[in-house]
């Protein structure tokens, strides 16, 4: 059957996570601690689950405006100029998506067409890459290195330009670094955007978990708001990430061009993840700082736990995970991972499969309880004894 | 008390048994620092105990807690605490609260059986002489106490490796 595919998706190859994700969630062995999973360990506020049940019991369950309910896409507008300095018209400039992951597809669809190059600084996230080869695009990977603390080099991101780059894909705060940009930092980066006239696709899911100092947006800096999609969600920072609410904004034309694609496939995200999204925007901020607060408190933990157990590792800034190097052990991160899951029973994410860079690495997250991470940390510590 | 105090607070609440070097990591502060603001507060009795949370349900032994409402008449001159310390004194007093409302005492009273609590109320409270009236609440079930709830329906649903 494989003959009727489609060329672009047989072109794709296989998740690089896939094996391990399936060797890892077929174990049920309860005594498993697991660093892998990308998603906070708190449940959605009771509050914002509410005004969902409340919805239904209202008989909110109707289809929405394409782009959203105003009232949500108003609230979303109002947080990201109260929250980072981005001036958006909730009318024009913005759509409620599937979650982050369709406005990374709804991005990605109106831009890229066949040879584009869309230039990835990695590792980072996995979809960027297979979601431009399906429209036909060239992903061309920008390499961060731990000494630069994973940020994105001017000189790096020259070194890959070619006439026919097209679209730079941003994420940061970083999964699965930790890293982030700041203003002066992304100064040479805008520069050359705005020389070689690249459009940018900023994912910011992890915006609001940046901890020292506010997340900077690449939208917020001169001339680039015109330049760039800011693609951000719920399911981070308001621990939603089973509701799939995201959003999308940019420029007009873009925004509509996107907003076709939207209403061809999904229509509009479901009302009743819609209503939850308004609540925790209204009345969830408190709560959410609070959640960053203990995500901070366990990432000064798990760093200093790594570099106690002698593993090095570069201080995340930004989102849940710590990256710590493991090129010591002499173990490629993928026999590291498999090893550690089966002998010390700890799940970490090889690094290999975030691309270019990634190789040497584990991902650890640390959106897990403060005694299973000592737990965890203690363990990996006696393995590498072991190794 | 200032935020660095009060974070420690919040954080040997969540779990009494950090130590203070775990304390100082997560707070990205120095060791001896936490150590002496715990002293600090230990000496003056904001923290006064380090205790678990137990599901006595969960444990084969015979405990009953009751919640007792007492209506008193105050003491000239001490109002309710002459009365109230002259309670909790008891061993088997394991709190006792002045409340706004109905009544003036919530004592929380534990023993080994029904008929041990009954006694204590019948034999120790009641003769109280400012002691006007009683009401005794056994408590059948916790279901939370602490901010931690009991049943089983806290576990982990996530997957083990998420992208």
């Amino acid at each position: 059957m494989s003959d009727y595919l489609n060329p672009m998706v047989r072109a794709i190859p296989p998740s690089g996570i896939r094996r391990f994700f399936d060797m890892a969630n077929a174990s049920k062995d309860k005594d498993v601690i697991t660093l892998g999973v990308g998603e906070p360990d708190f449940v959605t506020p009771w509050h914002v689950r509410d005004a969902a049940v409340y919805g239904l019991e209202r008989g909110r369950t109707s289809y929405t405006a394409n782009a959203g309910m105003i009232e949500l896409r108003e609230a979303i507008t109002e947080y990201l100029y109260t929250r980072f300095q981005l001036e958006y018209d909730p009318e024009h400039e913005v759509i409620v998506t599937i979650g982050g992951s369709e406005a990374i597809d709804l991005a990605l669809r109106a831009l890229v067409g066949p040879g584009d190059e869309v230039l990835i600084p990695e590792p980072t996230y996995l979809p960027y890459s297979p979601l431009s080869m399906l429209n036909g695009g060239v992903a061309v990977p920008v390499e961060t290195k731990p000494e630069h603390q994973f940020k994105l080099q001017a000189e790096d991101l020259m070194a890959k330009l070619t006439p026919r780059s097209k679209v730079l894909i941003l994420c940061y705060p970083s999964n699965p670094t930790g890293g982030i940009m700041s203003y002066e930092d992304w100064l040479p980066i805008a520069k050359i955007v705005e020389e070689h006239d690249l459009i940018v696709i900023s994912d910011e899911i992890y915006a609001e978990l940046t901890y020292e100092g506010r997340h900077v947006s690449f939208a917020s800096l001169p001339n680039m708001k015109e330049r760039t999609i800011v693609v951000s969600g719920f399911s981070k920072a308001f621990a939603m990430t089973g509701w799939r609410m995201g959003y999308v904004c940019g420029h007009p034309d873009l925004i509509s061009a996107m907003l076709k694609i939207h209403q061809y496939t999904v229509m509009c995200a479901p009302i009743m993840g819609q209503i939850a999204a308004l609540e925790a925007l209204r009345n969830g901020i408190e709560e959410m700082e609070k959640m960053v607060e203990s995500y901070n408190r366990r990432r000064r933990l798990v760093v200093e736990g790594f570099r106690q157990i002698g593993l090095p590792c570069h201080e995340p800034q930004g989102a849940f995970y710590a990256f710590p190097d493991i090129r010591g052990t002499g173990l490629t991160s993928e026999e590291f991972a498999q090893r550690l899951l089966r002998e010390a029973k700890v799940a970490v994410v090889p690094g290999h499969v975030f691309g270019l860079g990634g190789e040497g690495f584990i991902r650890c997250s640390y959106a897990t309880s403060v005694n299973q991470l000592l737990e965890a940390i203690e363990r990996i510590g006696s393995f590498i004894q072991k190794i | 008390m200032d935020q660095f105090h009060t974070n420690i607070l919040e954080l040997l609440r969540e779990d009494s048994r950090r130590s203070p070097a775990v304390i100082a990591t997560m707070l990205g502060a120095e060791e001896e620092a936490v150590k002496q603001a715990i002293k600090d507060l230990e000496d003056d009795h904001v923290i006064v105990k380090y205790s678990a949370v137990v599901n006595w349900d969960k444990v084969d032994e015979n405990k009953v807690t009751a919640l007792i409402e007492v209506q008193i008449t105050p003491e000239r001159g001490r109002g309710f605490d002459a009365i109230a310390e002259r309670i909790y004194l008891y061993p088997e007093v394991k709190s006792v609260y002045l409340m706004s409302g109905g009544y003036d005492l919530l004592v929380e009273v534990e023993g080994k059986s029904l008929m041990e609590v009954a006694a204590f109320v019948s034999n120790k409270l009641s003769p109280i002489e400012s002691v006007l009236s009683t009401k005794t609440h056994f408590i059948l079930k916790k279901y939370k106490q602490d901010g931690v709830i009991f049943e089983d329906h806290e576990d982990d649903h996530r997957l083990m490796i998420s992208p």
